[in-house]
This record gives C-alpha cells, structure tokens and sequence, in this order.
C-alpha cells in the first residue's frame, strides 16, 4: 500500500488518479498510524515552501517521515515535495526542510537568464545522469512536465537527471530510500506513469 | 530546453462539446471525456476545457467530465469559463483541474488573481485575455468578447503579472475564426512586456500557422486552437512532426 501524505496543500486527486492507472493500490491520509505502515510514501506539495512545511509540522508529519524515512521506506517528494526534503530553502527567508537530502532550494532568479519566463513551466527534456531507481527506465530526452519558480542545488551524486533552462536544474535526486523529482510526474505523460510505476516496483 | 507546447481547447456546454466534429475515430465526438483522451494520445501537451454552461443546476454535469477525464488523461488540465470567485476556482481543482483560467471575472475584480495565487499558488492561475484592435490600441474584452472593458492590454497583461497570474493565455479576437493564422503583431507585443508564459490563442487554420507563430514570437510558450483539431483537418502528431522538422522543440 502506498500513502500520499495529504497536508492541506495542493490537488491530490491526478496524483491519485494516475496511480489507480498504473495499478497501484493507494491512499491519501494524514494520518500518523497509517503513514507508519504504510510500505511507500508519497509527499506531494504545491504552493510555498514555508506554508507547505509548516502545515506539515502542525500535523506532526514531519517527524514521522523522517523516522519512515531512516527505517529504510522509499518515500518520494514531488515538486515542492522535493523541496522539502533538502536541508533548508531561501523561499520567503530561511526555512528549514525535512534534511533528508544534503542541499539547499533557492530560487530560479537570477541563476538562470533574465529573459527566460518565470516559473519554468512545460515540457522539459531529461538529461539522465544517473540511470538507477525510479528513472531506471527513463531515456535520455524524455520530457516531462515542469512548474516551479525554486530548485534545488545539490551535489551530483544525489542528482539522477537534469533539464536545460538557460541553466542546469535539477530534474530528479536519490538518496538511498529517498527520492524526488522537481517535475510532476503525474502530469507528465505515459514517462510519468513509467517513473512512478518505477516507483511502485521498488 | 523547454518545448513549445500545443494546446486543443474543448468547448463543452451541459457536458458535452459543442462544436461538432468529424473523427472517424472515436465513438462519440461530443463526449468530452473521449475527445480528451483522443487528444492526450495523439500528443496534446496540454488540454484546455471552456466550460459555457449557463445554468447552475448544469454545472454539476462539468464536474463529472472532469473528474473523469483526469482519470484517463496524464497532463495538465486548464479550465475556464465562469469562473468568478474563490469557489469556483475551489470546485474545479477539487475535481482534477490543475489550472484555473480567470477572464470576464478577474476584470471585473481584479483582486480575484491575488487571492487565488495566494491561495492555491500562481502556477494555477492564468489570465485568459480576449484582445482587439479599436483606435489605434489594443483593448481588453469581456462577456466572451461582446464587451469593450476600456482596459488597454498591456498595461492589463503587467497588472495580472503583478497581482499573480503564472500564465498569459492571450486570444486575439481580430484573428479569431479568420483562419488565417494567429495575431503576430499583437503577441510580439506581449510577449516584450510579460514575463510568465504566454499562450497564443486564435486565428490558427492550418498547421504552417504554427511554425509561424514559434518562428516569428520565439518568445512565445504555446499555441492554442480548436476547430482545426476538432474537424480532423490537423492531427497534432503530423503538427509536432512538422514543427520538429523546422527545427521547432516539441515533445514527441
């Protein structure tokens, strides 16, 4: 059974839509108990980090991926989800993460072009650095969909893909039991649901 | 690099679309639901839903394609047409929409856009805008462009920016319907002073006009249209096909 941690932010419902698609059994909960057993772990998130993460501590969820997270179950962050799983962003002043991944979100402004539009938003191309875990079956060029306006820098051996975007960003990570994708994967096509079904084979 | 994304758009009444179609295809052209699908597998980056039900009691039907389409349909949704306030925007996203047009609506309270980017991000909310040319300068429109709002469009475009809309969809009503390709002129104006992604919308009627608009506006991130898509006359896999082969960056 996977959970999708349901925090009082964002549209969870595609999210759960495209696992039902894939075949994957799922619930969307807060619940502390059922985040605990569950056997995989997904923590979606829209909007602003500080918000986002704040919902989650209120919740006492913090806490419990963290110890989910370091007993060995593979939880995978989406977009802001990602975010929140590095060790602290620039988003609205610092603001501490979930740590569970060296590196620090900061925003797109600035590191790339000025005249590229903000947020970065549509169909990227991966660049594949690392071809293991949920990118295993992930081809180099493959696009996926892209909307956030912060990214997280991190050194390349917790980097599985990339995209260009004026810059280098960050597309996915890994960290043993730990991953992320910046893009979203439950819109983004037959890859998505390749990349979560990765997911679900772990 | 980020590609140009191609986006049908379905106008959907009582919850069905409303202008016919002639796919050969698909069993029923006027099911929302299929034509979406359709769309999604033949490569649609994006699709785009007009809701133009005017009773209440009907809007019920809308909630229903929707939800089902985001069950078989695995990229962003973008829905619009009346939509008014905070609950509107709440009713659609709760049914699968990732994106929530605003456009009679957020002229006639701009402070719509603040709160629902506030509320639920501006990545979901796009400023749909209905242009014309009168003396000498573009004006916004509303109530489906029956209604000259006065507004001057580019300083429109920077306000919604301003108060928070993560996209432009911009649809020229000179151009719209003439089948002669999209407002060039218009859009490289826009384009100039925005800096969130714009979609040009109106005017398409064959797929050259597409290799036009990305060529001519590089600036620009979408093309939008309907009816060249709905009555068959271009697949969007021969219109990404012929876009690659012009050196254009599409997902295929």
């Amino acid at each position: 059974m996977i959970t999708i941690v349901d925090y009082g932010v964002g549209n969870l419902f595609s999210l759960k839509c495209s696992l039902d698609r894939i075949g994957a059994e799922c619930i969307v909960t807060d619940s502390q108990e059922l985040i605990r057993s569950s056997e995989k772990i997904i923590l979606p998130g829209v909007g602003a980090f500080k918000d986002a993460i704040d919902k989650l501590r209120s919740k006492g969820l913090d806490e419990v991926l963290i110890e989910c997270a370091k007993v060995g179950t593979p939880l995978l962050g989406i977009c802001l989800g990602m975010q929140m799983l590095f060790e602290e962003s620039s988003e609205f002043g610092l603001c501490k993460g979930l740590n569970l991944i060296p590196g620090k979100v900061k925003e797109l402004k600035g590191y790339i072009p000025e005249n590229l539009d903000i947020p970065h938003m549509g169909w990227n191309a991966l660049k594949i650095t690392q071809n293991k875990g949920i990118m295993k079956s992930i081809n180099e060029g493959e696009c996926v969909y892209f909307v956030h306006s912060y990214a997280a820098f991190t050194e390349d051996n917790y980097v599985t893909s990339t995209a260009e975007y004026g810059a280098t960003i960050t597309a996915s990570v890994q960290n043993g039991n730990v991953y992320g994708t910046q893009f979203h994967p439950e819109k983004s096509g037959e890859t998505g649901l390749r990349i979560l079904k990765e997911f679900t084979l772990l | 690099m980020i590609t140009k994304r191609i986006i049908p758009c379905l106008d959907v009444r009582d919850g069905r679309v409303v202008k016919g179609t002639n796919f050969i295809d698909i069993k029923d052209a006027g099911d929302p639901v299929e034509l979406a699908s359709y769309y999604y597998k033949s490569g649609a980056d994006e699709i785009v839903f007009y809701d133009i039900t005017a009773s209440n009691e009907k809007r019920k039907l809308f909630a229903d394609v929707l939800k089902k389409t985001a069950s078989k349909v695995f990229v962003p949704l973008m829905v619009g047409g009346g939509i008014n306030s905070l609950e509107d925007f709440e009713i659609v996203l709760n049914n699968g929409a990732d994106k929530v047009s605003v456009n009679s609506g957020a002229v006639k309270n701009p402070g719509l856009i603040n709160e629902s980017s506030k509320r639920y991000g501006s990545q979901c909310v796009v400023l749909s805008i209905d242009t014309k040319r009168v003396d000498g300068e573009y004006r916004v429109f509303t109530e489906g462009g029956r209604n000259d709002s006065g507004k001057e469009l580019l300083s429109w475009v920077k306000e919604g920016i301003e108060r928070g809309a993560g996209e432009i969809v911009l649809n020229s009503i000179d151009t719209d319907g003439v089948k002669k390709g999209f407002d060039i002129e218009m859009l490289e104006e826009v384009v100039k002073v925005s800096t969130v992604p714009v979609i040009a919308s109106g005017g398409a009627g064959k797929a050259e006009d597409f290799v036009e608009l990305f060529k001519k506006v590089p600036g620009i991130s979408s093309g939008l249209a309907a009816s060249i898509f709905h009555y068959g006359e271009v697949t969007i896999e021969s219109l990404k096909k012929l876009l690659r082969s012009e050196g254009i960056g599409v997902r295929i």
